[in-house]
C-alpha cells in the first residue's frame, strides 16, 4: 500500500514543483554495503571467532602432550599423529566410532524410508483419518522426547533392549519421523496429481507409482531430511548415556565422557578424540552444505 | 489414493512412532501420579510427588537454583544471540557476494556435538595451559586471566556464551531469510522521504521482523529449558563448581538415575512433568502473543 502512495506522489510532486529537483541520494545507496569497510572487518572478525576454536582443536590434536603444556599457543611443527593412535586403540575410539556410524546411518535410513511412505499417503489420501494421523505425527515436533527418558528406559528394559544398538537405532528412527514427515508431505503436495493418473492408466500399482515416479521426484527433499537428521543423532548424548551400560556398545559422545574422565590430563589424546567425534560431520558439511542450510531454515516453520 | 493402500503406507511409521514416542510420552505423565518403591508401582498418589519437589531436600535448595539458571540461560542467550544475530544478518543483507560464505562459516560450530564443544572450551579455558588465558596474559591483561570454569561467579556465563557461540548461525540464517522477505520498496520509500539508514531500519524493517524475532525467541526458550549436554560437559551431572552450572534437566537426571532414593521414579517424573508444562505453556503463551501482534501489523 505504501508503495502505491509513493509512486503516485512522486510524479505529482515533480509536476507541481518545477524548481530544481531535490538531489536524489537514493540510487548510490541501494547497493552500498551497510556499515562500510568497518562492518566488513567486523563480519570477518566474527567468522574468525567462529572458526579459530575449531581450528585450535584440530591443530592441538597433532601436537604432543608435553608440547601442549609448555607452549599453549604453539603450532604443530612437526605434526605428530601419536595422539590419534592412542585415542583410536587404547581409548576405544575405534569401537565408539563404529557404534555411532551403525546407529546413526541405520536410524536415518529407517526413519527416512518409513517417513517417505507415510508422507506420500498423507499428501494423497483424502479420507479424514489421514488428516488426524498427520496432526498426530506433527504433534511430535512439539514433544520434548528427552523428558520421556524414564518410560523409555523401562520400555527398553522390558523388551531386553538395554545395551542394544538396534534398540537405540529404532528409538532415533522413531524420534525423527515428525520432522521428516513434515518436510516430505509438503514436497509431495507440490507434485501434480496427473503424474499418478497417467501411471494408473499405464497399469502401474500404487507401490510402482510411489517407488518409480514419486520418490525420484522428491530426491532433493530426501537428501535434506537425511542430512539434517544425521547431525542431532550423531551428536545425541542423553539416550546412549541412559540406554547403554556396556562400554563396547557406547557411541562417541558417551565414550568421550568416559575417556575425558579417565584421561583429563592427557590433553592431546582428548583433542584427538574430539576431532574423531567431529570429522564425519565436517565431511558431511563439505559435501552437503546446501541440505544443512535448507534444513536449518525448514526448522523455522516448526 | 485408496484408504486401505494409504494405511499400508502409513503403518510402519505409525508403529515406530507409537511404540517409541507416543507410548513413553503418555506414560511419562502417569508415572508422576503414583507412589513408587524402586521400580514397583504402588497406589495412586495424587499430587504427592509434586509436593515432594517443594518440601523435601535436595529439591528445596536445588530446584529453585536450577530454575534460576535455566531462566538466566534463556534470557542471556536470547538477548545476546538476538542482538548479534540480527546485527550480522542486517549487515550481511547488503553484501550479497560474501553472504553465503559467511553464513556457512557462522553455522560451522552448530554441527559439532555439545559434548565436544563443552570439552573443547574446558581445555581452551584451562587456567594452567589454556590458550585463552595464555593469550590474555601475553596481551598484558593478567587480571582477566581468570579460572573461568572454576569460579561459580563466571562458570554460568561461560556456559551461556559458549552456547551463543555455537548456535549463532541459526538466528543469522533465520533473520537473513526474514530480511529477504521485507519488500525493498518499503525501505526505498522511507529513504526517498528522507529517512536515514538507521531510521529505515528501526521504523520499517525491525517491526516487520517481529514475527521472526518471536520464532527465534520461542525456539530459544524451548532449547534453554531443555539444556543438558553442554552443561553436563562443563560441570558434570552435579553442575560443578558448587552447583553453579546446575540445570533442571541435570537435576532430573540425577534424581532419576543417580540418587538411589526409593521414590526416585515418582519425584523425577513429577519434575519432568513440571518441566514439560513449563516448556509447553511458555511456548504456547509466546506463540499466542505473537499471533496477536502479527494480526496487528497486517491489519
Amino acid at each position: 500500500m505504501t508503495t502505491a502512495v509513493v509512486s503516485t506522489e512522486a510524479p505529482g510532486e515533480a509536476s507541481t514543483t518545477p524548481v530544481a529537483p531535490r538531489p536524489r541520494r537514493r540510487a548510490p545507496r541501494v547497493n552500498r554495503p551497510v556499515g562500510g569497510a568497518g562492518a566488513g572487518v567486523l563480519l570477518w572478525g566474527y567468522a574468525a571467532l567462529a572458526l579459530v576454536p575449531l581450528l585450535l582443536m584440530v591443530s592441538n590434536s597433532f601436537r604432543s602432550n608435553a608440547d601442549l603444556i609448555t607452549d599453549p599457543l604453539g603450532l604443530p611443527a612437526p605434526p605428530t599423529t601419536s595422539s590419534y593412535a592412542e585415542a583410536w586403540t587404547t581409548g576405544n575410539f575405534a569401537t565408539y566410532f563404529g557404534n555411532s556410524l551403525l546407529v546413526t546411518v541405520g536410524a536415518v535410513a529407517v526413519s527416512t524410508s518409513v517417513a517417505t511412505m507415510a508422507a506420500y499417503a498423507l499428501a494423497r489420501a483424502r479420507s479424514r483419518i489421514f488428516r488426524w494421523l498427520e496432526s498426530l505425527f506433527l504433534s511430535g515436533l512439539m514433544l520434548p522426547i528427552h523428558l520421556a527418558i524414564l518410560p523409555i528406559f523401562y520400555l527398553f528394559d522390558g523388551l531386553g533392549l538395554i545395551d542394544s544398538r538396534l534398540g537405540l537405532m529404532l528409538m532415533y528412527a522413531a524420534s525423527g519421523i515428525p520432522f521428516s514427515v513434515f518436510v516430505l508431505t509438503t514436497f509431495f503436495r507440490q507434485l501434480p496429481e496427473e503424474l499418478e493418473e497417467a501411471a494408473a492408466l499405464d497399469g502401474a500399482t500404487s507401490w510402482q507409482t510411489f517407488w518409480r515416479i514419486m520418490v525420484p521426484l522428491v530426491r532433493p527433499a530426501l537428501a535434506t531430511v537425511a542430512v539434517f537428521r544425521f547431525v542431532p543423532i550423531w551428536n545425541d548424548f542423553l539416550f546412549p548415556l541412559v540406554l547403554l551400560r556396556r562400554e563396547d556398545k557406547y557411541t562417541l559422545p558417551v565414550g568421550l565422557t568416559t575417556f575425558f574422565g579417565e584421561n583429563a590430563t592427557n590433553y592431546s589424546a582428548v583433542f584427538a578424540g574430539l576431532v574423531i567425534t567431529t570429522i564425519p560431520l565436517i565431511v558431511l558439511f563439505l559435501v552437503a552444505t546446501k541440505q544443512i542450510v535448507a534444513g536449518l531454515t525448514a526448522g523455522m516453520a516448526k | 489414493m485408496r484408504r486401505r493402500t494409504g494405511l499400508v503406507f502409513v503403518a510402519p511409521a505409525l508403529a515406530l512412532f507409537a511404540v517409541f514416542v507416543l507410548y513413553p510420552m503418555v506414560t511419562a505423565f502417569s508415572y508422576a501420579f503414583f507412589q513408587w518403591q524402586g521400580t514397583t508401582r504402588g497406589a495412586f498418589a495424587g499430587l504427592e510427588n509434586f509436593a515432594t519437589l517443594f518440601t523435601k531436600a535436595p529439591f528445596t535448595t536445588d530446584l529453585p537454583r536450577a530454575v534460576l539458571h535455566n531462566v538466566l540461560f534463556f534470557v542471556g542467550t536470547l538477548l545476546i544471540q538476538n542482538t548479534i544475530g540480527l546485527t550480522i544478518a542486517y549487515l550481511l543483507h547488503s553484501r550479497p557476494r560474501t553472504r553465503r560464505m559467511l553464513q556457512t562459516l557462522y553455522a560451522m560450530p552448530y554441527l559439532v556435538s555439545p559434548i565436544v564443544i563443552g570439552y573443547l572450551w574446558t581445555l581452551l579455558l584451562s587456567p594452567t595451559f589454556g590458550p585463552v588465558n595464555t593469550l590474555l596474559t601475553g596481551l598484558g591483561l593478567e587480571s582477566w586471566a581468570l579460572p573461568w570454569l572454576g569460579d561459580p561467579k563466571t562458570a554460568l556465563w561461560v556456559v551461556i556464551l559458549v552456547s551463543v557461540w555455537q548456535w549463532i548461525g541459526f538466528p543469522v540464517l533465520l533473520y537473513g531469510a526474514a530480511l529477504g522477505g521485507v519488500p525493498e520498496e518499503l525501505t526505498e520509500a522511507a529513504r526517498v522521504d528522507g529517512a536515514s539508514n538507521r531510521q529505515a531500519f528501526s521504523r520499517i524493517t525491525l517491526p516487520l521482523l517481529v514475527p521472526a524475532v518471536g520464532t527465534v525467541s520461542v525456539l530459544t526458550f524451548i532449547f534453554a529449558m531443555e539444556a543438558f549436554a553442554l552443561p553436563y560437559a562443563f560441570g558434570g551431572s552435579t553442575g560443578n563448581p558448587a552447583g553453579a552450572t546446575d540445570f533442571v534437566s541435570l537435576l532430573f537426571y540425577r534424581t532419576a538415575f543417580d540418587s538411589g532414593a526409593a521414590d526416585a521414579i515418582g519425584s523425577s517424573s513429577a519434575l519432568a512433568t513440571l518441566l514439560f508444562l513449563l516448556i509447553f505453556g511458555g511456548a504456547y503463551v509466546a506463540t499466542a502473543v505473537l499471533r496477536r501482534h502479527e494480526r496487528r501489523i497486517t491489519a
